[in-house]
Protein backbone atom coordinates (compact mmCIF):
# COMPACT_ATOMS: atom_id res chain seq x y z
CA UNK A 1 0.00 0.00 0.00
CA UNK A 2 2.78 2.53 1.06
CA UNK A 3 5.06 1.16 -1.89
CA UNK A 4 2.42 2.12 -4.47
CA UNK A 5 1.43 5.40 -2.94
CA UNK A 6 5.13 6.53 -2.86
CA UNK A 7 5.84 5.75 -6.42
CA UNK A 8 2.76 6.47 -8.17
CA UNK A 9 3.63 10.33 -7.90
CA UNK A 10 6.56 9.80 -9.48
CA UNK A 11 4.92 8.16 -12.15
CA UNK A 12 2.67 10.70 -12.90
CA UNK A 13 5.73 13.48 -13.23
CA UNK A 14 7.32 11.76 -15.79
CA UNK A 15 4.40 10.58 -17.82
CA UNK A 16 2.86 13.86 -18.14
CA UNK A 17 1.07 13.91 -22.31
CA UNK A 18 2.94 11.42 -25.08
CA UNK A 19 2.85 7.67 -24.97
CA UNK A 20 6.73 7.48 -26.35
CA UNK A 21 9.06 10.64 -25.63
CA UNK A 22 12.47 10.26 -27.43
CA UNK A 23 15.06 12.98 -26.31
CA UNK A 24 18.57 14.02 -27.50
CA UNK A 25 18.67 10.28 -29.30
CA UNK A 26 22.14 8.97 -30.62
CA UNK A 27 23.44 6.71 -32.23
CA UNK A 28 26.40 5.74 -34.07
CA UNK A 29 27.99 2.88 -36.37
CA UNK A 30 31.86 3.58 -35.76
CA UNK A 31 32.78 6.77 -37.09
CA UNK A 32 29.10 7.19 -39.22
CA UNK A 33 26.42 8.74 -37.11
CA UNK A 34 23.37 7.37 -37.45
CA UNK A 35 21.02 9.18 -35.11
CA UNK A 36 22.52 12.50 -34.67
CA UNK A 37 20.32 13.69 -30.93
CA UNK A 38 16.36 13.28 -32.34
CA UNK A 39 13.47 14.56 -30.03
CA UNK A 40 9.88 13.30 -30.75
CA UNK A 41 6.75 12.77 -28.88
CA UNK A 42 4.18 10.62 -30.02
CA UNK A 43 0.85 10.58 -28.47
CA UNK A 44 -1.81 7.52 -27.66
CA UNK A 45 -3.78 7.10 -30.69
CA UNK A 46 -1.34 8.93 -32.79
CA UNK A 47 0.08 7.91 -35.88
CA UNK A 48 3.18 9.32 -36.89
CA UNK A 49 5.02 8.70 -40.09
CA UNK A 50 8.78 9.04 -40.79
CA UNK A 51 9.89 10.09 -44.11
CA UNK A 52 13.60 10.23 -45.70
CA UNK A 53 15.87 9.19 -48.42
CA UNK A 54 17.22 5.44 -47.40
CA UNK A 55 20.16 6.11 -45.10
CA UNK A 56 18.71 9.24 -43.38
CA UNK A 57 17.92 6.97 -39.75
CA UNK A 58 14.13 5.74 -39.98
CA UNK A 59 14.72 2.16 -39.52
CA UNK A 60 17.80 2.54 -36.90
CA UNK A 61 15.28 5.45 -34.84
CA UNK A 62 12.45 2.71 -35.00
CA UNK A 63 14.67 -0.17 -33.63
CA UNK A 64 16.07 1.91 -31.10
CA UNK A 65 12.49 2.62 -29.93
CA UNK A 66 12.04 -0.88 -29.40
CA UNK A 67 15.55 -1.58 -27.71
CA UNK A 68 16.67 -4.05 -30.73
CA UNK A 69 19.42 -1.83 -30.53
CA UNK A 70 21.51 0.39 -27.98
CA UNK A 71 21.91 3.95 -27.90
CA UNK A 72 24.89 6.20 -27.04
CA UNK A 73 22.92 9.13 -25.53
CA UNK A 74 19.48 10.36 -24.65
CA UNK A 75 16.58 8.95 -23.14
CA UNK A 76 13.28 6.98 -24.24
CA UNK A 77 10.17 6.64 -22.38
CA UNK A 78 7.48 4.90 -22.32
CA UNK A 79 4.57 5.74 -21.30
CA UNK A 80 6.18 7.57 -18.46
CA UNK A 81 9.16 5.03 -17.85
CA UNK A 82 12.86 5.40 -18.97
CA UNK A 83 13.03 2.34 -20.89
CA UNK A 84 16.66 3.14 -21.89
CA UNK A 85 18.02 2.34 -18.37
CA UNK A 86 19.97 -0.71 -18.50
CA UNK A 87 17.95 -2.00 -15.33
CA UNK A 88 15.33 -2.50 -17.38
CA UNK A 89 14.12 -5.77 -18.74
CA UNK A 90 14.50 -5.32 -22.43
CA UNK A 91 12.32 -8.50 -23.27
CA UNK A 92 9.20 -7.24 -21.58
CA UNK A 93 9.51 -3.54 -23.09
CA UNK A 94 9.33 -5.29 -26.32
CA UNK A 95 6.08 -7.56 -25.60
CA UNK A 96 4.53 -4.18 -25.16
CA UNK A 97 5.63 -2.94 -28.80
CA UNK A 98 4.24 -4.76 -31.62
CA UNK A 99 6.94 -4.02 -34.82
CA UNK A 100 6.48 -5.39 -38.10
CA UNK A 101 9.80 -5.30 -40.85
CA UNK A 102 10.12 -4.92 -44.44
CA UNK A 103 11.24 -8.49 -45.32
CA UNK A 104 8.07 -9.93 -42.99
CA UNK A 105 10.46 -12.31 -40.79
CA UNK A 106 7.33 -14.80 -40.47
CA UNK A 107 9.25 -18.04 -38.58
CA UNK A 108 9.29 -20.60 -41.43
CA UNK A 109 9.18 -23.74 -39.29
CA UNK A 110 5.78 -22.55 -37.66
CA UNK A 111 2.42 -22.36 -39.28
CA UNK A 112 0.43 -19.23 -39.73
CA UNK A 113 -1.13 -19.37 -36.22
CA UNK A 114 1.46 -20.61 -34.54
CA UNK A 115 3.13 -17.57 -35.57
CA UNK A 116 0.67 -15.35 -34.58
CA UNK A 117 0.60 -17.16 -31.08
CA UNK A 118 4.22 -17.78 -30.26
CA UNK A 119 4.32 -14.52 -28.37
CA UNK A 120 0.97 -14.76 -26.65
CA UNK A 121 1.71 -18.62 -25.05
CA UNK A 122 5.75 -18.07 -24.31
CA UNK A 123 5.41 -14.27 -23.57
CA UNK A 124 2.27 -13.48 -22.03
CA UNK A 125 1.45 -16.72 -20.64
CA UNK A 126 -1.62 -17.22 -22.55
CA UNK A 127 -3.38 -20.90 -22.39
CA UNK A 128 -3.07 -22.06 -26.14
CA UNK A 129 -6.82 -21.91 -26.65
CA UNK A 130 -7.30 -18.86 -25.55
CA UNK A 131 -4.12 -17.59 -27.81
CA UNK A 132 -6.07 -19.53 -30.81
CA UNK A 133 -9.11 -18.65 -30.74
CA UNK A 134 -7.91 -14.59 -29.93
CA UNK A 135 -5.59 -15.01 -33.16
CA UNK A 136 -8.44 -16.95 -35.19
CA UNK A 137 -10.75 -13.67 -34.80
CA UNK A 138 -7.71 -11.57 -35.40
CA UNK A 139 -6.67 -13.35 -39.03
CA UNK A 140 -10.90 -13.79 -40.03
CA UNK A 141 -11.17 -9.94 -39.71
CA UNK A 142 -8.33 -9.94 -42.03
CA UNK A 143 -9.60 -12.34 -44.41
CA UNK A 144 -6.73 -14.74 -43.45
CA UNK A 145 -8.69 -17.22 -41.38
CA UNK A 146 -8.49 -20.13 -44.37
CA UNK A 147 -5.00 -19.98 -44.12
CA UNK A 148 -4.74 -20.63 -40.72
CA UNK A 149 -3.45 -24.03 -40.52
CA UNK A 150 -1.14 -23.31 -43.90
CA UNK A 151 3.03 -22.58 -43.61
CA UNK A 152 4.30 -19.04 -44.77
CA UNK A 153 5.78 -19.96 -47.82
CA UNK A 154 2.22 -21.18 -49.53
CA UNK A 155 1.20 -17.36 -48.61
CA UNK A 156 1.82 -14.60 -50.94
CA UNK A 157 4.42 -11.58 -49.65
CA UNK A 158 1.17 -9.42 -49.30
CA UNK A 159 -0.81 -12.18 -47.23
CA UNK A 160 2.69 -13.02 -45.43
CA UNK A 161 3.00 -9.37 -44.10
CA UNK A 162 -0.47 -8.82 -43.35
CA UNK A 163 -0.22 -11.99 -41.32
CA UNK A 164 3.50 -10.50 -39.70
CA UNK A 165 1.22 -7.71 -38.54
CA UNK A 166 -1.52 -9.60 -36.81
CA UNK A 167 1.33 -11.19 -35.28
CA UNK A 168 2.52 -8.05 -33.98
CA UNK A 169 -1.04 -6.68 -32.77
CA UNK A 170 -1.65 -9.88 -31.41
CA UNK A 171 -0.59 -9.17 -28.14
CA UNK A 172 -2.48 -6.08 -27.89
CA UNK A 173 0.69 -3.80 -27.81
CA UNK A 174 0.52 -0.70 -26.55
CA UNK A 175 2.72 1.05 -29.59
CA UNK A 176 2.87 -0.60 -33.22
CA UNK A 177 6.37 0.39 -35.03
CA UNK A 178 5.94 -0.69 -38.89
CA UNK A 179 9.33 -0.45 -40.67
CA UNK A 180 9.09 0.15 -44.51
CA UNK A 181 6.13 -2.85 -44.05
CA UNK A 182 5.61 -2.68 -48.25
CA UNK A 183 8.86 -2.02 -49.47
CA UNK A 184 9.41 -5.30 -50.26
CA UNK A 185 5.81 -6.22 -51.95
CA UNK A 186 5.00 -6.24 -55.71
CA UNK A 187 3.16 -3.36 -56.77
CA UNK A 188 -0.19 -4.88 -56.79
CA UNK A 189 0.47 -6.31 -53.39
CA UNK A 190 0.90 -3.02 -51.32
CA UNK A 191 -2.77 -1.80 -51.78
CA UNK A 192 -4.09 -4.69 -49.07
CA UNK A 193 -1.20 -4.13 -46.63
CA UNK A 194 -2.01 -0.54 -46.79
CA UNK A 195 -6.13 -1.28 -46.30
CA UNK A 196 -5.07 -3.34 -43.19
CA UNK A 197 -2.91 0.04 -41.32
CA UNK A 198 -5.76 2.19 -42.30
CA UNK A 199 -8.16 -0.15 -40.36
CA UNK A 200 -5.66 -0.33 -37.90
CA UNK A 201 -5.07 3.38 -37.66
CA UNK A 202 -8.59 4.26 -37.52
CA UNK A 203 -9.58 2.25 -34.68
CA UNK A 204 -6.90 4.31 -32.79
CA UNK A 205 -4.01 1.74 -32.51
CA UNK A 206 -0.64 4.36 -31.90
CA UNK A 207 1.80 3.81 -35.13
CA UNK A 208 5.14 4.83 -35.92
CA UNK A 209 6.13 3.75 -39.49
CA UNK A 210 8.51 4.04 -41.53
CA UNK A 211 7.42 4.86 -45.21
CA UNK A 212 8.20 5.42 -48.64
CA UNK A 213 4.47 5.54 -49.64
CA UNK A 214 3.83 9.43 -49.40
CA UNK A 215 0.23 9.11 -50.69
CA UNK A 216 -0.78 6.43 -47.91
CA UNK A 217 0.92 9.19 -45.27
CA UNK A 218 -0.79 11.93 -46.51
CA UNK A 219 -3.93 10.14 -45.95
CA UNK A 220 -3.47 8.08 -42.92
CA UNK A 221 -0.79 9.98 -40.57
CA UNK A 222 -1.79 12.91 -38.71
CA UNK A 223 1.86 14.05 -38.27
CA UNK A 224 4.99 12.99 -40.92
CA UNK A 225 8.35 13.57 -38.98
CA UNK A 226 10.97 14.71 -42.40
CA UNK A 227 14.85 12.41 -41.08
CA UNK A 228 17.92 13.58 -42.81
CA UNK A 229 21.13 12.35 -42.11
CA UNK A 230 19.63 11.15 -38.79
CA UNK A 231 18.39 14.64 -37.77
CA UNK A 232 14.75 15.95 -37.64
CA UNK A 233 14.93 18.41 -40.37
CA UNK A 234 10.65 18.97 -40.30
CA UNK A 235 7.77 17.53 -37.83
CA UNK A 236 4.44 19.15 -39.09
CA UNK A 237 0.60 17.52 -39.06
CA UNK A 238 0.44 15.63 -42.21
CA UNK A 239 -1.26 18.43 -44.55
CA UNK A 240 1.16 20.81 -43.51
CA UNK A 241 3.96 18.96 -44.42
CA UNK A 242 2.79 18.29 -47.93
CA UNK A 243 1.04 21.20 -48.46
CA UNK A 244 3.60 23.79 -47.46
CA UNK A 245 7.05 22.45 -45.92
CA UNK A 246 8.58 24.68 -44.05
CA UNK A 247 12.43 23.60 -44.55
CA UNK A 248 14.01 24.09 -47.90
CA UNK A 249 15.71 20.42 -47.46
CA UNK A 250 11.94 19.24 -46.61
CA UNK A 251 10.59 20.70 -50.27
CA UNK A 252 13.34 19.20 -52.28
CA UNK A 253 12.93 15.67 -50.54
CA UNK A 254 9.27 15.64 -51.70
CA UNK A 255 10.37 17.38 -54.93
CA UNK A 256 12.76 14.36 -56.22
CA UNK A 257 9.93 12.38 -54.91
CA UNK A 258 6.87 13.23 -56.44
CA UNK A 259 8.47 13.50 -59.60
CA UNK A 260 9.23 10.10 -59.46
CA UNK B 1 25.88 -48.25 -60.04
CA UNK B 2 27.20 -46.12 -63.06
CA UNK B 3 23.79 -47.83 -64.99
CA UNK B 4 21.69 -46.73 -62.16
CA UNK B 5 22.49 -42.97 -61.68
CA UNK B 6 22.43 -42.29 -65.73
CA UNK B 7 19.64 -44.25 -66.19
CA UNK B 8 17.31 -42.17 -62.94
CA UNK B 9 19.56 -39.26 -64.37
CA UNK B 10 17.73 -39.05 -67.94
CA UNK B 11 14.39 -40.64 -66.81
CA UNK B 12 13.09 -37.80 -64.92
CA UNK B 13 13.05 -34.98 -67.65
CA UNK B 14 10.40 -36.43 -70.11
CA UNK B 15 8.56 -38.64 -68.18
CA UNK B 16 7.63 -35.42 -65.60
CA UNK B 17 7.19 -33.44 -68.54
CA UNK B 18 3.96 -36.14 -69.95
CA UNK B 19 2.40 -36.51 -66.14
CA UNK B 20 2.36 -32.63 -65.81
CA UNK B 21 0.79 -32.21 -68.70
CA UNK B 22 -1.70 -34.90 -68.79
CA UNK B 23 -3.06 -34.24 -65.70
CA UNK B 24 -3.35 -29.97 -66.22
CA UNK B 25 -5.14 -30.77 -68.99
CA UNK B 26 -6.31 -33.66 -70.70
CA UNK B 27 -7.18 -31.83 -73.88
CA UNK B 28 -3.47 -31.18 -74.64
CA UNK B 29 -1.46 -33.07 -76.98
CA UNK B 30 2.23 -33.25 -77.56
CA UNK B 31 2.92 -31.37 -80.70
CA UNK B 32 5.18 -33.67 -83.14
CA UNK B 33 8.65 -31.63 -82.30
CA UNK B 34 8.19 -32.74 -78.74
CA UNK B 35 7.17 -36.20 -79.61
CA UNK B 36 10.17 -36.91 -82.03
CA UNK B 37 12.44 -35.16 -78.89
CA UNK B 38 10.52 -37.77 -76.86
CA UNK B 39 11.83 -40.52 -78.98
CA UNK B 40 15.57 -38.97 -79.36
CA UNK B 41 15.77 -39.00 -75.39
CA UNK B 42 14.06 -42.14 -75.36
CA UNK B 43 16.91 -43.42 -77.37
CA UNK B 44 19.74 -41.88 -75.97
CA UNK B 45 18.60 -43.29 -72.41
CA UNK B 46 18.49 -46.62 -73.59
CA UNK B 47 22.45 -46.35 -75.17
CA UNK B 48 23.78 -44.67 -72.20
CA UNK B 49 22.07 -47.34 -70.11
CA UNK B 50 23.71 -50.43 -72.10
CA UNK B 51 27.00 -49.04 -72.26
CA UNK B 52 27.03 -48.05 -68.60
CA UNK B 53 25.68 -51.85 -67.87
CA UNK B 54 28.24 -53.24 -70.32
CA UNK B 55 31.15 -51.73 -68.75
CA UNK B 56 30.04 -52.49 -64.89
CA UNK B 57 30.36 -56.28 -66.15
CA UNK B 58 33.23 -56.05 -68.08
CA UNK B 59 34.65 -54.45 -64.63
CA UNK B 60 33.31 -56.52 -62.61
CA UNK B 61 34.56 -59.57 -64.97
CA UNK B 62 38.05 -58.11 -64.46
CA UNK B 63 38.29 -57.63 -60.89
CA UNK B 64 36.88 -61.49 -60.35
CA UNK B 65 39.23 -62.96 -62.58
CA UNK B 66 42.41 -60.83 -61.54
CA UNK B 67 41.38 -61.81 -57.63
CA UNK B 68 40.71 -65.39 -58.14
CA UNK B 69 43.71 -65.76 -60.52
CA UNK B 70 46.08 -64.33 -58.35
CA UNK B 71 48.62 -66.97 -57.13
CA UNK B 72 47.44 -66.92 -53.25
CA UNK B 73 43.81 -66.88 -53.69
CA UNK B 74 43.43 -70.14 -52.40
CA UNK B 75 44.73 -69.90 -49.07
CA UNK B 76 43.01 -66.16 -48.80
CA UNK B 77 39.60 -68.02 -49.69
CA UNK B 78 39.99 -70.35 -46.81
CA UNK B 79 41.11 -68.51 -44.22
CA UNK B 80 38.55 -65.50 -45.14
CA UNK B 81 35.30 -66.47 -46.78
CA UNK B 82 34.88 -69.93 -44.68
CA UNK B 83 31.69 -70.63 -44.81
CA UNK B 84 31.49 -72.91 -41.80
CA UNK B 85 33.74 -70.98 -39.52
CA UNK B 86 30.89 -67.71 -40.64
CA UNK B 87 27.93 -69.90 -39.17
CA UNK B 88 29.63 -71.28 -36.31
CA UNK B 89 30.92 -67.73 -35.16
CA UNK B 90 27.83 -66.01 -36.38
CA UNK B 91 25.89 -66.73 -32.72
CA UNK B 92 28.61 -65.02 -30.46
CA UNK B 93 29.02 -61.71 -32.69
CA UNK B 94 26.05 -61.30 -32.86
CA UNK B 95 25.25 -61.27 -29.06
CA UNK B 96 28.67 -58.84 -29.04
CA UNK B 97 26.40 -56.55 -32.02
CA UNK B 98 23.44 -56.29 -29.14
CA UNK B 99 26.26 -54.34 -26.96
CA UNK B 100 27.44 -51.96 -29.93
CA UNK B 101 23.80 -51.47 -30.94
CA UNK B 102 22.92 -50.79 -27.13
CA UNK B 103 26.20 -48.56 -26.65
CA UNK B 104 25.30 -46.76 -30.12
CA UNK B 105 21.28 -46.13 -29.11
CA UNK B 106 23.11 -44.07 -25.90
CA UNK B 107 25.66 -42.48 -26.86
CA UNK B 108 23.84 -40.66 -29.58
CA UNK B 109 21.40 -39.31 -27.40
CA UNK B 110 24.34 -38.01 -25.26
CA UNK B 111 25.78 -36.82 -28.27
CA UNK B 112 22.90 -34.85 -29.19
CA UNK B 113 22.62 -33.03 -25.74
CA UNK B 114 25.71 -32.25 -25.23
CA UNK B 115 26.33 -31.11 -28.64
CA UNK B 116 23.44 -28.72 -28.33
CA UNK B 117 24.77 -27.55 -24.67
CA UNK B 118 28.59 -26.99 -26.33
CA UNK B 119 26.81 -25.22 -29.53
CA UNK B 120 24.18 -22.97 -27.44
CA UNK B 121 27.33 -21.96 -25.33
CA UNK B 122 29.02 -20.65 -28.43
CA UNK B 123 26.80 -19.06 -29.60
CA UNK B 124 25.94 -16.60 -26.57
CA UNK B 125 26.88 -13.14 -27.16
CA UNK B 126 28.49 -10.64 -24.33
CA UNK B 127 31.92 -10.23 -22.36
CA UNK B 128 29.74 -12.00 -19.65
CA UNK B 129 29.96 -15.09 -21.18
CA UNK B 130 33.60 -15.39 -21.87
CA UNK B 131 34.31 -18.26 -20.03
CA UNK B 132 31.48 -20.12 -21.04
CA UNK B 133 32.36 -19.56 -24.79
CA UNK B 134 36.15 -20.16 -23.89
CA UNK B 135 35.13 -23.57 -22.57
CA UNK B 136 32.87 -24.45 -25.26
CA UNK B 137 35.76 -23.90 -27.95
CA UNK B 138 38.48 -25.43 -25.25
CA UNK B 139 36.30 -28.83 -25.62
CA UNK B 140 36.00 -28.79 -29.29
CA UNK B 141 39.59 -27.96 -30.03
CA UNK B 142 40.47 -31.20 -27.80
CA UNK B 143 38.02 -33.71 -29.11
CA UNK B 144 38.09 -32.64 -32.45
CA UNK B 145 42.20 -33.21 -32.40
CA UNK B 146 42.79 -35.90 -30.15
CA UNK B 147 41.70 -40.16 -31.97
CA UNK B 148 38.94 -41.69 -30.54
CA UNK B 149 41.15 -44.48 -29.51
CA UNK B 150 43.32 -42.15 -27.25
CA UNK B 151 39.92 -41.03 -25.39
CA UNK B 152 38.81 -44.72 -25.07
CA UNK B 153 42.24 -45.14 -23.46
CA UNK B 154 42.24 -42.29 -21.37
CA UNK B 155 38.60 -42.50 -20.32
CA UNK B 156 38.55 -46.62 -20.04
CA UNK B 157 41.80 -47.08 -18.50
CA UNK B 158 42.44 -43.75 -16.44
CA UNK B 159 38.96 -42.95 -14.77
CA UNK B 160 38.37 -46.54 -13.46
CA UNK B 161 41.96 -45.94 -12.32
CA UNK B 162 40.64 -43.55 -9.69
CA UNK B 163 38.76 -45.66 -7.58
CA UNK B 164 35.60 -43.82 -7.63
CA UNK B 165 33.31 -45.60 -9.50
CA UNK B 166 34.26 -49.14 -8.76
CA UNK B 167 32.49 -52.05 -10.95
CA UNK B 168 31.27 -50.02 -13.69
CA UNK B 169 31.04 -52.01 -16.82
CA UNK B 170 33.66 -51.30 -19.35
CA UNK B 171 31.01 -50.26 -22.28
CA UNK B 172 30.03 -47.76 -19.90
CA UNK B 173 33.35 -45.61 -20.00
CA UNK B 174 33.24 -47.01 -24.02
CA UNK B 175 30.15 -45.19 -24.10
CA UNK B 176 31.63 -41.74 -22.69
CA UNK B 177 34.53 -41.80 -25.04
CA UNK B 178 32.32 -42.13 -27.50
CA UNK B 179 30.44 -39.33 -26.59
CA UNK B 180 33.21 -36.92 -25.55
CA UNK B 181 34.51 -36.88 -28.93
CA UNK B 182 31.23 -37.18 -31.09
CA UNK B 183 29.93 -34.49 -29.21
CA UNK B 184 32.77 -32.22 -30.32
CA UNK B 185 32.24 -32.64 -34.19
CA UNK B 186 28.41 -32.67 -33.84
CA UNK B 187 28.51 -29.76 -31.82
CA UNK B 188 30.04 -27.92 -34.58
CA UNK B 189 27.39 -29.47 -37.38
CA UNK B 190 25.07 -27.89 -34.88
CA UNK B 191 26.84 -24.08 -34.47
CA UNK B 192 26.85 -24.54 -38.07
CA UNK B 193 23.25 -24.54 -38.13
CA UNK B 194 22.19 -22.10 -35.63
CA UNK B 195 24.81 -19.57 -37.70
CA UNK B 196 22.77 -20.26 -41.38
CA UNK B 197 19.45 -19.24 -39.33
CA UNK B 198 19.14 -15.60 -40.86
CA UNK B 199 19.73 -12.59 -38.29
CA UNK B 200 16.41 -11.50 -38.50
CA UNK B 201 14.72 -14.32 -37.78
CA UNK B 202 16.26 -13.94 -33.94
CA UNK B 203 15.06 -10.52 -34.41
CA UNK B 204 11.52 -11.10 -35.07
CA UNK B 205 11.43 -13.28 -32.16
CA UNK B 206 12.87 -10.91 -29.33
CA UNK B 207 11.13 -8.10 -30.85
CA UNK B 208 8.09 -10.21 -30.21
CA UNK B 209 9.70 -10.30 -26.34
CA UNK B 210 10.57 -13.16 -26.29
CA UNK B 211 14.03 -14.28 -24.51
CA UNK B 212 17.27 -15.49 -25.51
CA UNK B 213 16.30 -19.01 -24.52
CA UNK B 214 13.17 -19.03 -25.58
CA UNK B 215 14.16 -17.53 -29.01
CA UNK B 216 16.85 -19.86 -29.57
CA UNK B 217 14.64 -23.29 -28.44
CA UNK B 218 11.38 -22.32 -30.03
CA UNK B 219 12.73 -20.39 -33.54
CA UNK B 220 16.45 -20.59 -34.13
CA UNK B 221 16.94 -24.70 -33.18
CA UNK B 222 14.20 -26.02 -35.30
CA UNK B 223 14.98 -24.46 -37.90
CA UNK B 224 18.77 -25.07 -37.55
CA UNK B 225 18.00 -28.75 -37.09
CA UNK B 226 16.55 -28.70 -40.32
CA UNK B 227 19.03 -27.41 -42.01
CA UNK B 228 21.80 -30.10 -40.58
CA UNK B 229 19.56 -33.15 -40.33
CA UNK B 230 21.80 -34.78 -43.42
CA UNK B 231 25.10 -33.52 -41.92
CA UNK B 232 23.80 -34.87 -38.55
CA UNK B 233 22.92 -38.29 -39.88
CA UNK B 234 26.53 -38.63 -41.72
CA UNK B 235 27.89 -38.25 -38.53
CA UNK B 236 25.54 -40.85 -36.84
CA UNK B 237 26.02 -43.32 -39.64
CA UNK B 238 30.65 -42.47 -38.68
CA UNK B 239 30.16 -43.34 -34.94
CA UNK B 240 28.10 -46.67 -35.84
CA UNK B 241 31.16 -48.00 -37.28
CA UNK B 242 33.36 -46.38 -34.15
CA UNK B 243 31.48 -48.01 -31.39
CA UNK B 244 33.21 -50.88 -32.95
CA UNK B 245 36.17 -49.94 -31.12
CA UNK B 246 35.19 -50.34 -27.44
CA UNK B 247 36.40 -53.38 -28.23
CA UNK B 248 40.15 -52.36 -27.38
CA UNK B 249 39.08 -51.91 -23.44
CA UNK B 250 37.66 -55.73 -23.47
CA UNK B 251 33.88 -54.80 -24.10
CA UNK B 252 32.41 -57.50 -25.23
CA UNK B 253 31.16 -56.71 -28.27
CA UNK B 254 30.67 -57.70 -31.63
CA UNK B 255 34.44 -57.07 -32.59
CA UNK B 256 35.77 -58.53 -29.45
CA UNK B 257 33.56 -61.36 -30.37
CA UNK B 258 35.20 -61.95 -33.55
CA UNK B 259 38.94 -61.77 -32.14
CA UNK B 260 38.33 -64.38 -30.02
CA UNK B 261 36.51 -66.75 -32.70
CA UNK B 262 39.50 -66.07 -34.53
CA UNK B 263 41.81 -67.55 -32.10
CA UNK B 264 39.92 -70.14 -31.28
CA UNK B 265 39.15 -71.35 -35.10
CA UNK B 266 42.41 -70.06 -36.33
CA UNK B 267 40.98 -68.38 -39.40
CA UNK B 268 39.65 -64.47 -40.12
CA UNK B 269 36.37 -65.03 -41.48
CA UNK B 270 34.54 -63.66 -38.06
CA UNK B 271 35.99 -60.64 -39.13
CA UNK B 272 34.70 -60.59 -42.31
CA UNK B 273 31.16 -61.58 -40.30
CA UNK B 274 31.51 -58.79 -37.55
CA UNK B 275 32.54 -56.43 -40.62
CA UNK B 276 29.35 -57.65 -43.05
CA UNK B 277 27.40 -56.51 -39.57
CA UNK B 278 28.32 -53.47 -39.07
CA UNK B 279 27.39 -52.40 -42.64
CA UNK B 280 24.26 -53.91 -42.54
CA UNK B 281 23.16 -52.09 -39.11
CA UNK B 282 24.58 -48.83 -40.95
CA UNK B 283 23.15 -49.56 -44.53
CA UNK B 284 19.88 -47.88 -43.83
CA UNK B 285 20.60 -45.16 -42.29
CA UNK B 286 23.03 -44.53 -45.16
CA UNK B 287 20.15 -44.77 -47.62
CA UNK B 288 18.38 -42.68 -45.39
CA UNK B 289 20.38 -40.05 -45.43
CA UNK B 290 21.26 -39.99 -49.01
CA UNK B 291 17.77 -39.96 -49.65
CA UNK B 292 17.15 -36.91 -47.74
CA UNK B 293 19.91 -34.85 -48.86
CA UNK B 294 18.17 -35.97 -52.78
CA UNK B 295 15.19 -34.37 -51.57
CA UNK B 296 16.35 -31.10 -49.98
CA UNK B 297 18.59 -30.74 -53.25
CA UNK B 298 16.03 -31.24 -55.44
CA UNK B 299 13.82 -29.17 -53.16
CA UNK B 300 15.78 -26.29 -53.33
CA UNK B 301 17.07 -26.26 -57.45
CA UNK B 302 13.10 -25.42 -57.59
CA UNK B 303 12.56 -28.13 -61.15
CA UNK B 304 16.01 -26.65 -62.58
CA UNK B 305 17.71 -29.66 -63.34
CA UNK B 306 21.60 -28.40 -63.46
Amino acid sequence: MSGSSATTPGREATSAPGLLRLRGIRRSYGEKLVLDGVDLDVDAHEVVALVGASGSGKSTLLRTINLLETIDDGVILLDGEDVSDPRVNADRVRARIGVVFQHYNLFPHLSVLDNVTLAARLVHRMPRATAEAKALELLDSVGLAEFAKAFPDRLSGGQQQRVAIVRAIATGPELLLLDEVTSALDPELVGEVLALVRSLAERGTTIVMATHEMAFAREVADRVVFLDAGRIIEDAPAREFFAAPREARTREFLARFLRA
Amino acid sequence: MVAESTKAGASRGPTDLGASGASNEPAWRPSDLELSRRTFRRKQTRRSVLISAVSTIVFAALLLWAVAGSPGWAKVRESFFDPEVALASLPRILEGLWLNIQVLMVAAIGVVIVALLLASMRTLRGPVYFPLRALAAGYTDLFRGMPLIIVLYLVGYGIPGLDFFPRVPVAVWGTIALILTYSAYVSEVFRAGIEAVHPSQRLAARSLGLGHGQTMRRVVLPQALRKVTPALMNDFVAMQKDVGLISVLGAMDAVRAAQIETAHYFNFTPYVVAGLLFVLLAWPMIRLTDWLSARMRVREQGGSIV
